[in-house]
């Protein structure tokens, strides 16, 4: 499912080189359900952003689904985010000016569908994160977690490969984070496979696995 | 793109002041062009009607120095006879003088013309005679009055038979011309009165058996083209080949003439028009500067789930079409509320202003082409951004 073999980044940070990922390398097997814990600075969001496909390594090799990415162009990149990865970030990342409903729908109109499909879906979706009465209020008339159940039916509705979850819960209450990560094993339940990125030790205790990382180097945690 | 369509609509109606500013330059730059450019066809149009109602059917000639070989009355005769593309010919020579009636006096223009003047010219009588040869031959006393002479001096226009004085010589007044009723003739309408040549040459000092300016009109089967070339080369060969001794003017001259002028005067007034579209353009551009880079994170949200550089490019170069191509209608518009408007306000002077279909698709295109061109910049600089950046933009 996620191979990454040897994966290094960097950065320049004025005329200093910094290391972001130093020969990462980890397998994530499908239907699995795997946090990456880190403390900020870790490099943890630099490997979301090369697992997401936002962003390509330096060095080393990542396939995904067996397909090695690293010489894909910026618009192949953008075919294998709409396609194969939905993402749920810790801002939840909504377009202010469109309707729940149509947050849902845009990456199936990035992806060609037709209308009539998209809406079935989009209904299918929001039903999924028991938002149905709220398919018209605009994200401003949600609540949080409300909102990040509109970004996870955003990430359900292309049916990916993948679900690349970072932070979700860190703009959340915790009674409002529970609800959200009761989501997350529910889908894990249902198939799909996540990778929730954190830094929130009982959260990351949740999956089935734990990677840790630090100063960009990943480790297994041992239960 | 029936959806990218969609969503430049939405994304503009959330700030529709600001779209409304931004498409000011647009609306004001379409409606100068629009106006400006019917408003000076609306005037070419009518005032050319005009002009070829004068008549542009006759070539005048003047002659400046005619080089020991004056044209006499027997010359022009002569000419009328051959077979050339002469068909009538007559002199129009004039001299100002003072006309008086009963107590009144008044300043009165007076041409000296044979009887072939009266077709020539086209004239109209409203009752009456023209001038005969018999009148040319004999310097007879008799004239015939346009209708201002006879409606404003005379003070009524059954005035046959009347004696005017001219300069103190008394003339028979033998008939009255109808007023030209075209915007041009009235505006035109002036105190002449027609009398013999013959007769003119006493009134008048200036005035001799050596005619220097006469009208003439072409033979059948021959075109004003024909008689003009053939008048220049007639002129030329009698003055020594000297150019400057004579003049051969037709009205088509004047019409080509005018036509020219008008012509520039378009293209000067939808170039400075046009200065103004691409000013506004570069409101446009300005406008979606801010509105990309107000939207980074709306960039990178989009791109993250999977807009390709073509999609992005695609939805902020629709945006900048729509708004130009809002403003342009909206131009449009009140250009032809303008028009209306101007036009019933002279409609009195019976010029009309309509919308020019050729300007009104021309600045459709200019707009769309403005739309292109200045949304290209932001909208390339919107689709290069990297998801990443534009993911963690602001926070």
């Amino acid at each position: 499912m996620i191979d990454l073999k040897d994966v290094s980044k960097f950065y320049l940070v004025g005329d200093e080189k910094v290391k972001a990922l130093d020969h990462a390398t980890m397998h994530i097997y499908p239907h699995e359900f795997v946090s990456i814990i880190g403390p900020s600075g870790s490099g943890k969001s630099t490997l979301m952003n090369i697992i997401g496909c936002l962003d390509i390594a330096d060095g080393g090799m990542y396939r995904l689904d067996g397909i090695p990415i690293d010489d894909y162009t910026e618009n192949e990149l953008a075919k294998v985010r709409n396609n194969k990865i939905g993402f749920v970030f810790q801002s939840f990342n909504l377009i202010a000016k469109m309707s729940a409903e149509e947050n849902v729908e845009l990456p199936l109109i990035y992806q060609g569908v037709k209308k009539a499909e998209r809406q079935e879906r989009v209904r299918e979706a929001l039903m999924r994160v028991g938002l149905t009465k709220r398919a018209k209020h605009m994200p401003t008339e949600l609540s949080g977690g409300q909102q990040q159940r509109v970004a996870i039916a955003r990430a359900l509705v292309t049916r990916p490969s993948l679900i690349l979850a970072d932070e979700p819960t860190g703009n959340l209450d915790s009674r409002t984070s529970e609800e959200i990560m009761v989501m997350f094993h529910e889908l894990h339940e249902q198939g799909n496979t996540i990778v929730l990125i954190t830094h929130d030790n009982d959260v990351a205790a949740q999956a089935e696995r734990s990677i840790r990382i630090r100063d960009g180097r990943l480790t297994e945690v041992a239960r | 793109m029936i959806l990218s369509f969609k969503m430049a609509l939405r994304s503009i109606s959330t700030n529709k002041f600001r779209a409304v500013l931004t498409m000011l330059g647009i609306i004001i730059g379409v409606m100068a062009l629009i106006v400006l450019v019917s408003l000076v066809n609306g005037v070419t149009s009518s005032v050319t009607d005009e002009v070829s109602s004068l008549g542009s059917d006759l070539v005048s000639v003047t002659v400046s120095d005619d080089k020991g070989s004056p044209i006499k009355l027997e010359t022009l005769e002569e000419w009328m006879k051959e077979p050339n593309p002469i068909g009538l010919a007559s002199p129009s020579s004039s001299a100002y003088c003072t006309g008086k009636f009963d107590s009144e006096s008044e300043n009165i223009k007076a041409y000296g013309v044979t009887p072939a003047y009266f077709t020539i010219e086209g004239l109209k009588l409203v009752m009456g005679r023209f001038l005969k040869s018999s009148d040319i031959r004999n310097h007879t006393q008799v004239c015939v009055v346009s209708n201002k002479v006879a409606n404003d001096f005379i003070g009524y226009e059954d005035c046959v038979g009347q004696e005017l004085s001219l300069d103190g010589m008394r003339y028979t007044i033998v008939g009255v011309l109808q007023e030209d009723e075209s915007l041009m003739g009235t505006m035109l309408s002036a105190s002449d009165v027609y009398i013999p040549y013959t007769s003119l040459m006493r009134l008048a000092t200036s005035v001799s058996s050596s005619v220097t300016e006469f009208t003439l009109s072409a033979a059948d089967g021959f075109t004003m083209e024909q008689l003009e070339d053939y008048m220049n080369e007639l002129l030329s060969e009698r003055f020594e080949e000297d150019d400057d001794a004579y003049s051969v003017i037709t009205l088509a001259v004047l019409e080509d003439a005018m036509d020219q002028i008008t012509n520039v005067l378009s293209i000067l007034l939808g170039g400075i028009a046009g200065i103004s579209l691409v000013v506004g353009g570069i409101g446009i551009m300005n406008i979606m500067m801010v509105t990309v880079t107000e939207r980074t994170r709306e960039i990178g949200i989009r791109k993250a789930i999977g807009a390709s550089r073509g999609t992005i490019l695609q939805q902020f170069l629709m945006e900048a079409v729509v708004l130009c191509m809002m403003g342009c209608a909206i131009g449009i518009f009140i250009s032809w509320s303008i028009l209306r408007l101007v036009s019933s306000i002279v409609a009195s002077l019976e010029m009309s202003f309509t919308l020019d279909g050729g300007v009104v698709l021309l600045s459709v295109v200019f707009c769309f082409i403005i739309g292109i061109v200045f949304g290209l910049y932001p909208a390339n600089k919107a689709a290069k951004m990297k998801p990443i950046d534009a993911l963690h933009y602001g926070g």
